[in-house]
């Protein structure tokens, strides 16, 4: 039997020292009514039939797309030695490092990257990581409810529609009231997210560069929101914090962010990497795993799991979060991903990538009665509004194996001829201009 | 090892990417951009190479060393699992493909891998239904929580509180906590759950029981049927945390028993590795009164075999995560499945409980053993006695453990027992490994009674002796400085908003 060791010798011996005569004996506890009678699976498979099995799957998956799909998730390259250092099995086979001693390779590894986070986004401190961006955003809220005890949330439409779905299906429980802000030409109005802050709002939620990829200065929002005594949320794209103003200088409490980008596979939606920072006063209430730096002792320095206070296996239903968990070894791409680009290969991603959005942009905006629909800045995605819907453009590119953007009218009521389309490094001049082509030509 | 920070060289890097032809204040305003670059690692490849190395050789992990972490399911996870996860056909696909009009079929494979795991999911758990959106097993719990609480609030049950068991992992009463629940704990009566305890507690306000079975000291809890006959009678639901289902996994179903949520942790059972803490999976599984409920989207078969994401669901919780889960975990166990089939499955867990039974026979009259009958995966020893006589902690023995290159069991949990450690030896390790398991801990605690300070001292022979927990926590030493004198300018900054 694949992976298990035992030979029949070694039962006998094992069920003889424990003293009992058969396997099945071990397992009378289960009262008879409750025995599994029937296991519908099929019979198992030898290795190389098994990957065969998931080759033939993979085939039926169309990866040669030419793709300007974002939406918050994005293609970049990943060097091939995030890959081979990432699968190191002393990384990957590892669990929680609860034994710091043992485990001082992955607890200095996930200090790193709430390192690499923390000046990254300009703030404080880091956690060890949460599941994806969207629980991110929502622990973050449970945060500021936490801190402020008030009960009303103000988040502006702009934030990824994906991650609006998600904080309204755990808030439906919680007596909280989620208040969303609506966007006007793919930018937050500001005046009205500032006016939508009461004496009960417990946190400010915008998005940079926001889901239509606008990007906004939110520092004079945040000042009003801290004269609420609100706090400041602001959910970032890694690559493009590189070089935009940062939730720091911005004045946020709390920034999260979707670290897919940072040397992850799109992996059909995960695993992914949710990033949470925030001030260093409210780390006590943050949730998640920390790791910090300590000495041993005799002095050396080393690392461990800290402020295990908060946390569920202490706490219990006290706890800060019911997570017990971080994605590790989504960390540590991300952190490797960091280390092999460096602060100048960070920017150069993320200024190709504008530089290319822009390109699109201007090819796009020129054809016959389409228009960039972002009335203010943009990074390297934007949306377009077309004089036809977007399916129109979108059925007809798709059986040219191209996937032009992403319809807004999913999400937005009334943007049913709006398609967010989105660069990175690796889109090329030709594959703007084979786009511009076909859906010139659907017009 | 210095940090990666401390090590770097202005001016290297890994990876070039083209020069742009512009500069950002070409594209943006300056006033949105960001004042300094950010002051992050600058190495070459063979020095990132070199560094995480280096790392990964400071850390123990189930290739190198028998991981005995009670709860953990530290099982061996089959390499080639790896190499499907990495297929450039699932790697490379954007998860909102399918969810554009027309494109469904251009994903085909990935919908096809989510339906047929739901499909196996069911048939070993017995559940009418399951979702894989759950990103971990904490996240799978909260899930069902609120599964739990949509369809109270759908039948116009007013429900305050959820039951937990005092032998329950500690995320149990923190989901119910979360979801908006009041905990209510039931003790345990040796070792498992009272009836007649529960009774006590038992009222109209009970929106449902989380349970573990086996529990947390690895005991199947005999009194099953009364309890969810119980449970059930005030229109309760029963909750079954599958964090030990490696135990029962072919044996017993746990739908067939009458449970109404199966979260599973694909990282345990299924032998999809644990990545140093995630990412896991932790899939969830109705009976069909709860289906209704499920998060959306869901994968339905088409008469004509295609696959399709449904959202038709009006009564669902809406979405716990942003897509489909975590594919990759989910391709690795499903491969696993397919690999093991039916014989397989109970194969597993016929060897998990044995090797877990064969530990607790050889331990017996070494360590104290409270509850000392038929345990299933895992079992719970104490070294209470040795604490009070020799000053020698479960801590201590942990520590001496590794300094033998042995992982530690759990200690500490649960938390009804004093000085204890949980020992999950799963069915992947050798009766050799087991032996020399025993061998060590038998010798430590001997040494611990003639000279408990070198236990109480250990580790002794890994790359840093004992940690100052107490000073980590004071200092909240949380990131390095090392490399940020030379930008002063955001230090300053970000300072005036602390």
């Amino acid at each position: 039997m694949p992976y298990i060791p035992h030979t029949p010798a070694d039962q006998e011996a094992m069920l003889a020292a424990i003293g009992v005569e058969s396997l099945d004996e071990l397992f009378a506890d289960i009262p008879p009514t409750l025995r599994a009678s029937r296991l519908d699976l099929p019979p198992g498979k030898s290795e190389d039939a098994v990957l065969r099995h998931l080759a033939a799957l993979a085939a039926k998956n169309r990866t040669d797309l030419l793709s300007f799909l974002g939406a918050g998730f994005y293609d970049h390259a990943i060097p091939a030695a995030v890959d081979a250092l990432a699968g190191r099995s002393e990384f990957v086979t590892a669990y929680t490092p609860y034994q710091a001693e043992a485990s001082q390779g992955l607890l200095q590894a996930i200090f790193e990257y709430q390192t690499a986070m923390a000046r990254l986004l300009d703030m404080e401190v880091a956690n060890a990581s949460l599941y994806d961006g969207g629980t991110a955003l929502y622990e973050a809220i449970m945060m500021a409810v936490r801190l402020t005890k008030r009960t009303r949330i103000v988040i502006s439409e702009c934030v990824n529609p994906i991650y609006r779905v998600m904080l309204t299906s755990y808030t439906t429980n919680l007596n909280l009231t989620l208040v969303t802000v609506p966007q006007r030409g793919g930018a937050p109005d500001i005046a009205a997210l500032m006016r939508a802050l009461d004496g009960n709002t417990a946190a400010i939620i915008v998005q940079n560069p926001n889901f239509f990829g606008t990007i906004e200065d939110y520092t004079a929002l945040f000042a009003t929101a801290h004269r609420h005594d609100a706090l400041a949320i602001l959910s970032v794209y890694p690559i493009l914090q590189s070089i935009l103003r940062t939730p720091g200088a911005m004045g946020a409490d709390i920034a999260v962010a979707e670290g897919q980008s940072l040397g992850l596979p799109l992996s059909f939606g995960g695993p992914y990497l949710g990033i949470m920072t925030c001030r260093k006063a409210l780390v006590r209430q943050m949730p998640g795993r920390i790791v910090g730096r300590t000495v041993d002792s005799t002095g050396k320095t080393g690392f461990v799991l800290t402020l295990q206070a908060r946390e569920q296996h202490i706490r219990r239903d006290k706890a800060t979060s019911n997570i017990c968990s971080n994605q590790a070894l989504c960390a540590l791409r991300a952190l490797i991903y960091i280390c092999l680009l460096g602060p100048e290969g960070l920017q150069r991603t993320a200024q190709l990538a504008m530089e290319r959005a822009h390109y699109a942009a201007r090819r796009l905006g020129a054809l016959p009665g389409v228009r960039v629909y972002n009335t203010g800045p943009f990074g390297n995605e934007f949306a377009l509004q077309l004089p036809v819907r977007a399916y129109a453009v979108i059925d007809a590119l798709l059986a040219k194996n191209i996937v032009p953007g992403f319809p807004l009218g999913r999400y937005y009521p009334g943007l049913d001829n709006h398609l967010l389309v989105a660069c990175t490094e690796k889109t090329s001049r030709e594959d703007i201009g084979i786009l511009a082509e076909y859906i010139g030509g659907c017009l | 090892m210095k940090t990666v920070f401390a090590t770097s060289r202005p001016g290297r890097a890994g990876v070039w990417p083209p020069a742009p032809q512009t500069e950002p204040a070409a594209l943006i305003e300056p006033r949105l951009l960001r004042e300094k670059r950010p002051c992050l690692p600058e190495l070459s490849e063979l020095d990132v190479v070199r560094h995480f190395t280096g790392l990964s050789r400071l850390n123990f992990s189930v290739d190198g060393n028998f991981y005995p972490l009670g709860s953990c399911t530290m099982k061996y996870n089959p390499k080639f699992t790896e190499a499907v996860a990495a297929h450039p056909g699932f790697t490379a696909l954007h998860p909102l493909i399918p969810q554009l009009r027309g494109a469904g079929h251009f994903t085909q494979g990935a919908l096809e891998v989510l339906y047929e795991t739901e499909r196996f999911l069911c048939a070993i758990t017995g559940m009418h239904a399951f979702t894989l959106q759950p990103l971990a097993g904490a996240h799978g719990e909260l899930t069902g929580v609120m599964l739990m609480a949509a369809y109270h609030r759908d039948k116009g049950n007013r429900k305050t509180t959820i039951l937990v068991p005092d032998s329950a992992h500690g995320t149990n009463p923190a989901s119910a906590a979360i979801a908006g629940y009041q905990v209510v704990s039931i003790p345990s009566h040796e070792g498992i759950i009272d009836p007649a305890a529960m009774e006590k507690v038992l009222n109209e306000d009970v929106a449902g029981l989380m349970m573990t079975c086996p529990n947390t000291l690895g005991l199947f809890e005999r009194h099953l049927p009364r309890i969810v006959e119980l449970v059930h009678s005030v229109d309760g639901l029963l909750y079954y945390d599958g964090a030990n289902l490696n135990a029962i996994m072919g044996k017993m179903r746990v739908g067939d028993a009458g449970f109404d949520i199966v979260h599973i942790n694909l990282h345990k059972t299924f032998a999809t590795p644990h990545g140093g803490g995630g990412p896991g999976a932790g899939p969830v599984g109705v009976s069909a009164r709860l289906e209704p409920y499920l998060p959306i989207s869901r994968v339905v078969k088409l008469e004509d075999g295609q696959y399709y994401l449904n959202y038709d669901y009006p009564k669902s919780i809406g979405y716990i995560a942003p897509f489909y889960g975590n594919f990759g975990v989910i391709l690795k166990a499903y491969a696993y499945l397919l690999r093991l089939g039916r014989e397989g499955v109970v194969r597993v867990a016929e060897n998990a409980v044995l090797a877990a039974n064969y530990l607790r026979a050889r331990l017996r009259g070494h360590l104290e053993i409270p509850y000392d009958r038929t345990c299933m995966h895992e079992f719970v020893a104490s070294v209470a006695e040795l604490a009070a006589s020799h000053g020698v902690r479960a801590l201590d023995i942990a520590k001496a453990l590794l300094d033998r290159g042995h992982y530690a069991p759990t200690i500490y949990f649960p938390l009804i027992v004093k000085e204890c450690l949980m020992i999950e030896p799963t069915e992947t390790e050798s009766k050799e490994t087991l032996d020399g398991f025993v061998d060590d801990l038998v010798d430590i605690v001997k040494t611990a009674r003639i000279n408990p300070a070198a236990i109480q001292a250990a580790p002794h022979h890994l790359p840093v002796a004992r940690l100052d927990e107490v000073r980590a926590a004071r200092a909240m030493e949380l990131t390095d400085d090392a490399g940020l004198s030379e930008v002063m300018e955001i230090t300053a900054e970000s300072d005036t908003h602390a």
